[in-house]
């Protein structure tokens, strides 16, 4: 199978690889997939209480290229956006930005699960946050 | 060193340059049809043909009478068991081979299963070996056919062919061994082994693709066989079809070469192999060696590396031509039947890895292989959160996954 060339950069040279200190308040942390299915992704968001903007986002993925893909990209996005634009990322656009086949699909719906995890766990750890949403 | 380095020999091998050699004549000079009875063109075609027949024969201990060339192991698989399953019928329905056999003798059985045949699929060690014992349990009176095979294309597990034969004798019960990966690799007998029936393919033993033969013992019992191909009785009549001359020669040569450097040359496999296995053992933790430790074919190697997906291993070390039993390798998003029925779990069988190497693999390449397999593997731990949290102590079996 030939790779996309967005896919195999991902892959080669992944965005924000490594760990957030799960214990801080301020990180959300999602682990989602199963070993038995080939892929797991853990990602994890830092947000900054005031403006409830993600400041920092890290991953590390076991997986396929596109599993590897698809979360490295994902981190990208969060960056900079609010709790709910990041909420607002769909599966489709990583599939589209990555052109990932169909058979890659559900790396992408990982991912989006990923990002949900994360933010959920945030919001859990901080329950007076939910209601400013 | 030519870039990606071979090590996928379980899947083919390239022609040996004295096969091609042999094979030249016989698209131009020599392209008479072998069942040309009445003219020179003819002859020589069917001369060279019975000479490859002895070639093949000699090698397993048969007669050339006893050797049947047909287009691919597939259809010596499916010719020995659907042959068999028409032809003993009324003798009885059932019919037992392994789980891990490849596709074209599990489909074969599946199709002969729609048709009212009983399949029995024996259970395997975690080696994936088949016992003589459990094949002896499992015969009824209604028993056709054993069809177990003798080296397995995944893990490299050489099966107790003797015993098993010797079982199947006292019984009375045919005998069949795909024995398309064992071939030329180590020394098999269909005498000593008691086998009936033999699959082999040319391909795999550094001669041309598309050419194969299918060994039907004809004496001690005679085995009778139903056509599965039919048209004008070539082949005893149980392979019907213009021969492949060019091909059944360069099988033919391929297999002499096989019979007269199979000592020398699997040791020298055998030791790159282990050179392999000890360099990543050294350097990695975690790693499993998948099969049987030493009743393995000399060119194998199986390894699951822990926590390390085993396409993204693949596409890591790309100037390697390797395969792997994960799932994301294959259409069925299932990782490799036989890595689950030798009891390896499907965490691990998603990062296994096999590598297959063969006649032209160098030490260069191998030392080349080590290094790429070793960096790749560790870049992608550092990248695994299954690596860490086993590093954090964390028991990854008690984790409620949310699986998809």
């Amino acid at each position: 199978m030939a790779y996309n060339t967005k896919v195999i950069d991902h892959y080669e040279n992944p965005r924000n690889v490594g760990s957030l200190d799960k214990n801080s308040k301020a990180v959300g942390t999602g682990l989602v997939g199963a070993p038995e299915c080939g892929d797991v992704m853990k990602l994890q968001i830092e947000i900054d209480e005031k403006t409830r903007v993600i400041t920092d986002a890290k991953f590390k993925t076991f997986g396929c290229g596109s599993a590897i893909a698809s979360s490295s990209l994902a981190t990208e996005w969060v960056k900079g956006k609010t709790i709910d634009q990041a909420l607002a990322i769909k599966n489709t656009d990583i599939v589209n930005e990555l052109s990932l086949p169909p058979i890659k699909i559900h790396c992408s719906v990982l991912a989006e699960d990923a990002i949900k995890a994360a933010i959920q766990d945030y919001v859990k750890k901080n329950p007076e946050k939910e209601k400013l949403s | 060193m030519r870039l990606p380095v071979y090590l996928d020999y379980h899947a083919t091998a390239p022609v040996d340059p004295e096969v091609l050699q042999a094979m030249m004549p016989y698209f131009t000079e020599v392209f008479g049809n072998a069942a040309s009875r009445n003219h020179e063109y003819g002859w020589t075609a069917e001369a060279a043909v019975e000479r490859a027949r002895q070639q093949v024969a000699k090698l397993i201990g048969a007669t050339e009478k006893e050797i049947i060339f047909t287009s691919g192991a597939t259809e010596s698989n499916n010719l020995a068991i659907q042959g068999v399953a028409e032809m003993y019928k009324e003798k009885g329905n059932h019919i037992i081979t392994s789980p891990i056999e490849h596709k074209a003798v599990l489909d074969t059985c599946h199709a002969l299963e729609k048709k009212g045949f009983e399949i029995t699929y024996l259970p395997v060690d975690h080696y994936g070996r088949v016992t003589a014992e459990v094949v002896r349990n499992a015969i009824t009176p209604k028993t056709i056919l054993v069809s177990v095979m003798a080296a397995n294309n995944e893990i490299g597990t050489i099966n107790p062919l003797r015993e098993i034969g010797k079982v199947c004798k006292e019984k009375g019960v045919l005998f069949h061994t795909d024995a398309v990966q064992a071939i030329g690799k180590t020394p098999i007998n269909v005498e000593e082994m008691g086998i009936d029936l033999l699959s082999m393919t040319a391909h795999k033993v550094y001669g041309p693709k598309g050419v194969a033969a299918l060994y039907v013992r004809r004496k001690n019992p005679r085995v009778r066989l139903a056509a599965i191909v039919h048209g004008g009785g070539h082949e005893r009549g149980m392979r019907s079809g213009t021969l492949n001359v060019p091909g059944i020669v360069g099988f033919g040569k391929a297999i002499e070469v096989a019979g007269r450097s199979m000592v020398e040359e699997g040791a020298r496999i055998q030791m790159l192999r282990d050179l392999l296995w000890e360099k990543i053992q050294t350097e990695l933790d975690e790693v499993y060696l998948n099969g049987h430790p030493t009743e393995r074919l000399p060119g194998n190697l199986n390894v699951s590396f822990a926590y390390v997906e085993g396409e993204s291993l693949m596409m890591g070390m790309k100037e390697l031509a390797v395969s792997s039993g994960s799932a994301c390798t294959s259409a069925s998003l299932e990782p490799s039947y036989v890595l689950k029925n030798i009891g390896v779990g499907e965490d691990l069988a998603h990062t296994s890895i096999r590598f297959g190497l063969g006649r032209f693999t160098t030490q260069e390449e191998i030392e080349f292989a080590a290094k790429k397999v070793i960096s790749t593997v560790k870049k992608l731990r550092d990248l695994s959160p299954l690596y860490e949290m086993a590093k954090e102590g964390i028991d990854l079996k008690s984790v409620n996954w949310t699986g998809h």
